[in-house]
């Protein structure tokens, strides 16, 4: 947007340093659970700047879910295992994903500096346009408005395949977590092997 | 429009006015204030009340009824030592508080605390605006467009504090405490979420003002034109989330000393002492305005009591309802006994989410096949929904019955799950 107001640089500026700061500290981090603190900061930027956009329900469910659920996941099982005392972060499973990510790393910066160069001359897109959000005139519920005609109209097929793989992969995972007994194992071996 | 209702141009776009600037001030400092005197009011409002409910005198030396006990106790824990255990993790340790406290807070700015709200003559239901110094505003800091998702948010970033706070503690019964709470704040989130959804559809937008407005009459208050159901489980869900009494075994202090908040002392307790007071009334003055109409009169034939007090009324009424969640919350914790940790789960998981999304289909159901209620087509969409219900619950029934049977066989097996 060409006539940004000098407060409009302020959030933007201010969200993207807690962007950044939040990602560095991810990487950076010894603890896991400060790492997972970093990526609450993260998201929590990324909700400010969905806000600059007038994306109001999207920033709410990036709260809600991510780091409401997500991320208080992750801190769980950390604190469950006791990940951060017993495991030496120095030591590397895998030799060559250090370099791997690194590649692909600065890979991604190139694609999203291409991306950024090549989108300059573009249209200009006023905050909301994408889903028909007219500003001011609007009403407070035309975000989810056009979310729930988007997602339940337009996308249905593709909203409920999405809520089918999400339950075969519970299912998948409550599967995967059970212990089996010893005769069922057995049970299970013979049907495989006839 | 939006800009003046706001009362302040939050982009500094326009001239800088002082009128919305100190409204904003006022509000700000008001939400403030009535924060923190409504917390230490809920504190000796507890005292007393179980007190009083076990024959007991409660706090009667600070001021008259001992109204200023918690006046006392407050500015006691500012002079007390505060400790740092050795093996507590610094940074956390010092931020945990603020996590907990600062969510609590920020509930009351999407609160309507008053306002006119009252019908005009044509049917329309007035916006809760009232004018102040020549300006139009609402009685309540901020109109996010996302309204009441708001409040959930913040609760989800409450359980941070909690969670992190028995983490950095570095020992092990804060530990076991905050991993307690903090599944079973993840738990109940979800039947709080389904029943605050049966007040979003009945009432049809997520701005606190507008499920304020819809609810203009009794009938109208969400928890009828919701079916009790809601409301009922939004409460259960609700002392879940809060820690309360029945459901503190987050705090029980014969098996874990004191909870998360073990190793705290001085002011950093009191901070998390407070955000734990401070939820309850804030989380009773969302029910108010979710399901009780806010700072809707409740009218008798037609007149509303209140209504010589002019634009005070509106909170009054408020003020009156919030005090049936508070005496309620006391009364739990003066009866009820605690729950095991294993009827917590089955209660939140094969109970309330159930019933509740159960019940929000129904309502759904209702309101896409017999909008306008008509009683032929009402019956005809709650007869196939307890048809379907039914089947629902009896395969949930056979899958709840064959896993029990299951984990019976493996323990027979000697194989632990």
């Amino acid at each position: 947007m060409t006539d940004a107001t000098f407060l409009e640089y302020v959030v933007f500026f201010a969200a993207a340093v807690m962007i950044l700061g939040g990602a560095i500290g991810v990487v950076i981090f010894k603890s896991p659970v400060h790492a997972a603190l970093g990526l609450v900061l993260t998201l929590f930027g990324v909700a400010v700047q969905f806000v600059a956009l007038e994306a109001h329900f999207l920033a709410a469910v990036q709260v809600i879910v991510y780091a409401g659920a997500i991320v208080v996941l992750f801190l769980f099982v950390i604190m469950l295992l006791g990940v951060d005392e017993s495991i030496d972060l120095s030591i590397e499973p895998i030799p060559i994903q250090r370099p791997l990510a690194a590649v692909m790393g600065v890979g991604l910066i190139g694609l999203i500096a291409a991306a950024v160069v090549r989108s300059r001359d573009a249209l200009v897109i006023n905050p909301g346009t994408g889903l028909d959000v007219a500003g001011e005139n609007a009403g407070h519920d035309a975000n989810i408005q056009q979310l729930a005609a988007n997602l339940y109209g337009d996308h249905v097929f593709a909203f409920e395949l999405t809520s089918v793989l999400l339950i075969v992969a519970v299912v998948g995972t409550v599967l995967l977590t059970r212990k089996w007994s010893k005769a069922d194992s057995d049970a299970s071996a013979e049907r495989v092997d006839s | 429009m939006r800009v003046s209702l706001l009362a302040l141009d939050p982009l500094l776009e326009g001239p800088l006015l002082w009128t919305p600037l100190i409204i904003v001030v006022i509000k700000v400092l008001a939400i403030f204030v009535i924060g923190l005197v409504a917390t230490m009011f809920m504190v000796w409002y507890e005292r007393k009340v179980v007190s009083g409910m076990q024959n007991r005198i409660g706090p009667n030396k600070t001021g008259p009824f001992g109204i200023l006990q918690t006046l006392a106790d407050g500015i006691k824990s500012f002079f007390k030592e505060d400790l740092l255990p050795t093996r507590a993790d610094r940074v956390v340790f010092r931020l945990a508080p603020f996590l907990a406290f600062v969510p609590a807070f920020l509930i009351w700015s999407v609160i309507p605390l008053g306002g006119d709200f009252s019908t005009n003559s044509d049917g329309t239901v007035n916006d809760g605006t009232v004018v102040w110094f020549g300006e139009v505003t609402y009685v309540q800091l901020a109109d996010p467009p996302i309204g009441i998702l708001l409040v959930l948010a913040l609760s989800s970033i409450a359980v941070y504090g909690i969670m992190l706070a028995g983490w950095s503690s570095g020992s092990k019964y804060p530990l076991l405490g905050s991993v307690r709470a903090s599944a079973q704040m993840i738990s109940y989130e979800a039947a709080l979420g389904l029943s605050l959804a049966a007040v979003l559809l009945s009432s049809g937008t997520l701005s606190t003002i507008g499920i304020v407005q819809t609810q203009n009459s009794f009938v109208d208050w969400n928890f009828i034109s919701t079916g009790i159901v809601p409301f009922v489980i939004f409460i259960i869900a609700v002392t879940a989330e809060l820690n309360r009494p029945p459901f503190d075994l987050v705090e029980a202090e014969q098996e874990l000393v004191g909870g998360y908040n073990t190793e705290y002392s001085g002011i950093r307790f009191a901070l998390f002492f407070l955000s734990e007071f401070m939820s309850v009334v804030t989380m009773s003055a969302v029910m108010v305005t979710l399901f009780l109409g806010g700072p809707q009169p409740l009218t008798i034939a037609g007149v509303d009591i209140f209504a010589f007090l002019g634009a005070l009324g509106g909170t009054v009424w408020f003020v009156l309802k919030l005090f049936l969640f508070l005496y309620m919350f006391v009364w739990f914790r003066a009866t009820l006994p605690r729950l095991r940790y294993d009827q917590l789960m089955d209660l939140g998981w094969k109970v309330l989410i159930p019933i509740s999304f159960g019940w929000f289909l129904l309502l759904a159901a209702l309101r896409e096949f017999s909008p306008d209620g008509d009683a032929l087509d009402s019956t005809r969409v709650v007869l196939i929904s307890l048809a379907v219900a039914g089947v629902a619950t009896a395969l949930f029934a056979t899958a709840l019955r064959v896993s029990a049977r299951n984990r019976q066989q493996s323990d027979q097996n000697g194989v632990t799950t």
